[in-house]
């Protein structure tokens, strides 16, 4: 009798002595000790099955039925235990791994494309958008293709438009506009109707400054066919420039004079850098020229192969670098063909 | 173009503020680039769109005033003091204006001389600094005479550089008004479009004012009597080609006496840019300036003494060859045959239209002055200009094309100018030469021709009445407008031509504002792409995301630059071989580029110093000047230049290391995978340009797409490289061999169901084996079932033996239907092996 109550304080005092050393573990080592101590094969409370011979029948599946208690209450504050231990064994590596964020990261080498690059593609884009397609030619023309089937006869007044640099081969020159292109297209496509712009580099006899380049970068339109008129261009522009230079983007046409458009106009869009207050990108006048546009002359849709009198079209010519220097502020034209990294990464 | 706007206002009422009246006109196309005031205030504006500038005059400060006597200065020879009346009282006023002197000691002066009055606080510019500097007047004490106030130079009012002496005003001058009211003015710097010369004139721009504004224009008049005897008989004048000289006016006037114009006529001469001279050659500017015609004033006298005192006969002709004539400037000059010549029975007296010459000039001693208005063949006299670089006014206007109408009425009006203000006596009638007078184009325009043009309907009264405005003369049947072009004009044409010409002037008269934006409706062309630029774009995205810089270069160089590209010892060649100028602007640019290398090199060598790292890349075309062909091969290339480190150092990792031949192959690699190449081959190559050891050339099949390699150390030594301590990359890839090679479409493999088998093996070759013909056997061998074969390893070493080399290869077999069993894959490693073995010679490495 005496056993059994024996048996049960022991457990009693085993429970208790074994969660008291438990709350002592502070290492993984110290709590798999203290497994093999408290759960082993060898541990007391094990040790308790093996005395349940020494109580009665009655007394056994009790005493039994405590051993148990005890021990799955052990397992149970092992396993609580183990879980804080990892948890504060993590807390402390994450500590221990913190980094100084502030440090510069490791940035891949990054590529990019040259600003004029970037600008052409943008205005290509809203243009593909109104269906423009794009048309190339070449750089060394003609006198013909450059300037007399575009209505600029020798000697003519408009020549001083343009400077031009000759070649030594009589008749050959660098094209001073693209729109030596207008003709190349319009006699490929008469008589159908023609929706194109025309990039490429143009060359102009000029001495290299600030404000200058012999070298520049020209986008223009075309557009033929039967029913065209200076209401379409005035529209197709001006949503040109509603896209280019924002959703606020006011402009204006101005009359001007180009000999193979007629009626010629400048188009201006108000300046965004001082909304038009005046400022030193507009020259205090409050409106940047950004284009010079027309409705195509009929001798040059003659030349094209297009009879005027059933067909009409406009044209349209603009520079990408002074619409990349307008936006960007850039006060230098000559950035464009230096190619100074220090320039080219900032776009 | 400076046009004055009191000048205006002698053809035209002008109401409007300042701003307004230069947007009418900018939007006219008659661009205003600046309104600089001379006198009249600033308008108001709430945004700038117009460049302001010159000076305001206070109206309580400056003011009309009169000397009535100029005393000494008790204490200084150079100083005058002026008893001066300003309406209200009397002032001593000290100056040192010259001009003011001789009436120095003269008492009471009987006509009071009038002068422009600035008094304390006024603001001017200061006489006496360079440019325009404002500053207020001050009292002060000036050699023991208080002075605070000043009479004016024009300088100190911003009406010129002047500063010699003071204003003296005309005498009808009213004493007392403020100055601002008497003779404020402002200058409108006007941009002329070269198809509107008729507006480089003051009637011009008040015609057009007078069509925007609806206002009446008043044309100038003649006041003089043209009483003298006829000029008939005095002069003739013979033209032996009407299409070089269409018309040649004379008109004569006698007893002329030269001395200052009036001042306002100085004036209105110096706001719009000419220095007056005296008034006979004053009324010649004042009319060309007024009605647009140029004049040559010619001294009679000495053309009757040229003719052995006989009635001169003036003859105009092409110059003779090698004909010379001193002009004006006291330039001898050889004259071309396209040169028009004004001469007389005793040869060449002024070159047409251009510059007089020196010996028949009017001088200020010129009695009697026989005054030439004609009208000039405009591409003779551009020609003239541009050989003999001898811009002016005339030549300005006539290079342009004048109206032959003009000749008579600028004769006419420069005569009585020249009575007006030098006396003399206007001989009665013309001489006249106008063998074939110009018609003035009629063009027939209907409504339906506006529509089509402008997208908008106009009436034909409309039509009509906008037309008009311009002096267009307008016969409306129904829907049809004959219009007659008036006779100052040259830029309407015929026919069709002139039907859009008379459009432009429809839609400036109207307003482009006025006119409604629509969006294109009509038909839109067949959609066709541009392959070649979609295929440029994609490629260029593909090198920027490899972190490539796209450069743009200049197409134009020299053969000099690209020469540092040639091989030692070799030569360019004959001049054919480049695309020259004709008129370089300087010497390093004065071809169009053969080489695409040398300068994207060239932006290398620019930046070497600035980066660690640096990768370059351009698209653009090389001229190639070709046999029989007028223009040249425009042939696009691709470049891409390397040099510097692989990666950024950076904090942890400060260790760099060089790019090499491989770094660029690899990007090469990347390119061609990226665009889906396939058959590739790189097989070593010997271009002089680069390193013989490092240099291959790229196969796509059987064609040559390119060269890339490290540069030859004698090239490095040309370019300013050696800084950088990294070798220098590069690759020259015909571009248009390149998109032949991109396939057109391609297929996409499926994703493999089946787990893969993967081994390594590494076989010892002879060193002299490359790798290619190593990973050539392993792929044949493989066969099918081998779906990946990668180098992963090159090792030298004592193991492998002297001469030998090790590759070390990660494979991969894969079926796409089943799991391959360990069984399949070695029989297919031992094929392999065995190849290898028969074939180079290799051994398994144990
Ligand atoms: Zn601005």
């Amino acid at each position: 009798m005496a056993q059994y109550e024996e048996l049960l304080q022991k457990l009693e005092e085993i429970q208790s002595n074994a969660l008291n050393s438990l709350e002592k573990v502070e290492t993984e080592t110290d709590l798999q000790t203290w497994r093999t101590a408290h759960l082993g094969r060898n541990a007391a409370v094990m040790q308790i099955f093996t005395q349940l011979g020494q109580v009665s029948k009655e007394q056994r599946p009790l005493l039994g039925q405590r051993a148990n208690q005890v021990k799955l209450a052990l397992e149970t504050a092992f396993e609580e235990r183990e879980e804080t231990l990892k948890k504060i064994a993590l807390q402390e590596t994450l500590v221990r791994d913190r980094l100084d964020v502030t440090l510069p990261g490791r940035r891949p080498i990054r590529g990019r494309l040259h600003p004029a690059t970037q600008t052409l593609r943008r205005i290509f884009a809203i243009f593909a958008e109104m269906g423009f397609q794009i048309y190339r030619s070449r750089d060394v023309e003609t006198d013909e293709y450059n300037f007399e089937l575009l209505n600029i006869p020798a000697y003519h007044p408009a020549r001083d438009m343009w400077d031009t640099f000759f070649t030594t081969t009589p008749g050959v020159l660098l094209r001073t506009h693209t729109s030596p292109g207008q003709i190349h297209i319009m006699r490929e496509n008469a008589p159908n109707p023609v929706r194109v712009i025309l990039p490429g580099m143009c060359y102009r006899y000029e001495q290299i400054s600030a404000r200058s380049e012999i070298q520049f970068n020209q986008v223009e339109l075309l557009v033929v066919g039967r029913n065209i008129t200076f209401g379409d261009f005035k529209g197709t522009l001006t949503d040109f420039a509603r896209r280019m230079f924002g959703g606020h983007a006011r402009t204006r046409l101005r009359p001007s004079y180009f000999p193979f458009t007629e009626p010629s106009a400048e188009m201006d869009v108000e300046c965004f850098v001082c909304g038009g207050k005046g400022c030193s990108v507009c020259k205090g006048c409050g409106w940047l020229e950004i284009m010079g546009c027309g409705m195509v002359h009929p001798v040059v849709l003659q030349n094209g192969g297009y009879d005027p009198n059933e067909f009409s079209g406009f044209a349209a010519g603009m520079g990408p670098e002074r619409i990349t220097m307008l936006l960007h502020c850039v006060d230098d034209i000559r950035y464009f063909w230096g190619n100074d990294v220090r320039f080219l990464e900032q776009f | 173009m400076k046009i004055v706007l009191s000048w205006l206002r002698d053809f035209v009422d002008i109401d409007m503020p300042l701003d307004q009246l230069a947007r009418l006109l900018t939007m006219a196309g008659l661009e205003v680039e600046e309104v600089r005031l001379v006198g009249l205030p600033m308008p108001p504006m709430e945004k700038h769109e117009f460049k302001f500038t010159g000076l305001s005059w206070d109206a309580d400060k400056i003011v009309v005033a009169q000397i009535n006597e100029v005393m000494s200065h008790p204490n200084a020879d150079r100083l005058v003091l002026c008893k001066l009346w300003d309406g209200q009282q009397e002032h001593i006023v000290l100056t040192g204006a010259p001009n003011l002197f001789p009436y120095k000691g003269q008492g009471s002066l009987s006509a009071p001389l009038k002068v422009a009055y600035a008094k304390e606080g006024a603001r001017i510019y200061d006489g006496h600094q360079s440019g325009q500097v404002l500053t207020t007047l001050k009292r002060a004490k000036i050699r023991g005479v208080e002075s605070y106030s000043m009479v004016c130079s024009e300088k100190e009012l911003g009406i010129s550089d002047e500063h010699e002496g003071v204003i003296i005003l005309d005498d009808d001058a009213p004493t007392g008004m403020p100055l601002v009211e008497y003779m404020g003015d402002a200058v409108f710097e006007i941009s002329i479009l070269p198809n509107m010369i008729r507006n480089a004139c003051h009637l011009g721009v008040a015609r057009e004012i007078a069509a925007l504004t609806g206002k009446p224009l008043r044309m100038p008049v003649s006041k003089m009597p043209a009483d003298g005897p006829s000029i008939e008989d005095q002069v003739r004048i013979e033209i032996t080609d009407p299409s070089l000289n269409p018309r040649f006016v004379f008109g004569l006037i006698r007893g002329v006496r030269s001395q200052p114009s009036p001042y306002w006529v100085q004036r209105r001469l110096r706001l719009a840019g000419m220095r007056p001279i005296n008034s006979t050659v004053d009324a010649t500017n004042y009319v060309m300036l007024e009605i647009n015609q140029p004049l040559h004033a010619f001294d009679y006298d000495v053309l009757v003494q040229r003719a052995g005192g006989k009635p001169p006969t003036v003859i105009t002709r092409p110059a003779y060859p090698g004909e010379k004539l001193t002009t004006l400037d006291n330039v001898e000059r050889t004259l071309d045959p396209f040169t028009i010549m004004v001469t007389d029975t005793a040869g060449a007296l002024s070159l047409a239209g251009v510059m007089g010459g020196l010996e028949s000039e009017i001088t200020e001693n010129t009695q009697n002055v026989l005054l030439e208005g004609a009208t000039w063949n405009f591409v003779n006299i551009r020609r003239t200009v541009a050989a003999q670089r001898l811009p002016s006014e005339a030549a300005y206007r006539f290079s342009r094309g004048i109206h032959p109408a003009l000749a008579m009425q600028g004769v006419q009006l420069c005569l009585d100018r020249m009575a007006q203000w030098s006396g003399g006596q206007i001989a009665s009638g013309f001489v006249d030469a106008y063998p074939e007078p110009l018609v003035d184009p009629r063009v027939v325009i209907t409504t339906e021709d506006v529509q089509r043009s402008l997208g908008i309907h106009l009436s034909a009264e409309q039509v009509a009445d906008l037309l008009s405005r311009l002096e267009f003369t307008c016969q409306v049947e129904g829907e049809r407008i004959t219009v007659q072009t008036p006779p100052h004009r040259l830029d309407i044409g015929q026919g069709v031509v002139g039907v859009a010409d008379l459009i432009e002037e429809i839609a400036r008269i109207y307003g482009y504002d006025n006119i409604p934006a629509s969006r294109l409706a009509d038909t839109l062309p067949e959609q066709k792409g541009n392959p070649s630029l979609e295929m440029e774009e994609k490629i260029k995205d593909i090198l920027v995301g490899l972190g490539l810089q796209e450069v743009i270069t200049y197409r134009l160089t020299s053969p000099e630059r690209e020469a540092r590209l040639l091989p030692p010892g070799l030569s360019l060649g004959d001049v054919s071989y480049y695309v020259r100028l004709q008129n370089p602007i300087a010497a390093d640019r004065c071809v169009m580029r053969r080489s695409l290398l040398s300068s994207v090199l060239e932006v290398l060598e620019h930046n070497i110093r600035l980066r660690d790292h640096l990768a370059f890349f351009e698209i653009g075309p090389v001229y190639i000047p070709q046999q029989d062909e007028l223009l040249p091969d425009e042939k696009p290339q691709l470049v891409i230049v390397l040099s510097g480190c692989r990666d950024l150092p950076s904090w942890d990792q400060p260790e760099v290391q060089m790019m090499d031949f491989y770094d660029l192959k690899g990007i090469i690699e990347s390119l061609l995978g990226g665009l889906c190449v396939q058959d590739v081959k790189y097989e070593p190559s010997d271009d002089p340009v680069f390193h013989p050891g490092k240099c291959a050339r790229i196969l796509v099949g059987d064609a040559d797409i390119g060269v890339f390699g490290e540069l030859h150390p004698l090239i490095m030594e040309r370019f300013d490289f050696e800084s950088a301590g990294s070798p220098v990359l590069a690759a020259e890839i015909d571009f248009d061999a390149l998109l032949y090679a991109i396939p057109s479409r391609r297929e996409i493999k499926p994703v493999p169901l089946f787990p893969p088998v993967l081994e390594d093996i590494a076989v010892v070759v002879d060193e002299d084996i490359s790798s290619d013909r190593v990973m050539a056997v392993i792929v044949e061998t493989g066969g099918a079932l081998l779906t990946d074969v990668r180098l992963f390893d090159v090792y030298r070493g004592e193991q492998v033996g002297q001469g030998k080399k090790s590759l070390a290869y990660k494979l991969t077999y894969q079926a796409p239907d089943r799991t391959l069993t360990d069984a399949e894959a070695t029989r297919i490693r031992q094929r392999i092996i065995d190849a290898l073995g028969e074939q180079l010679d290799a051994q398994l490495r144990g």
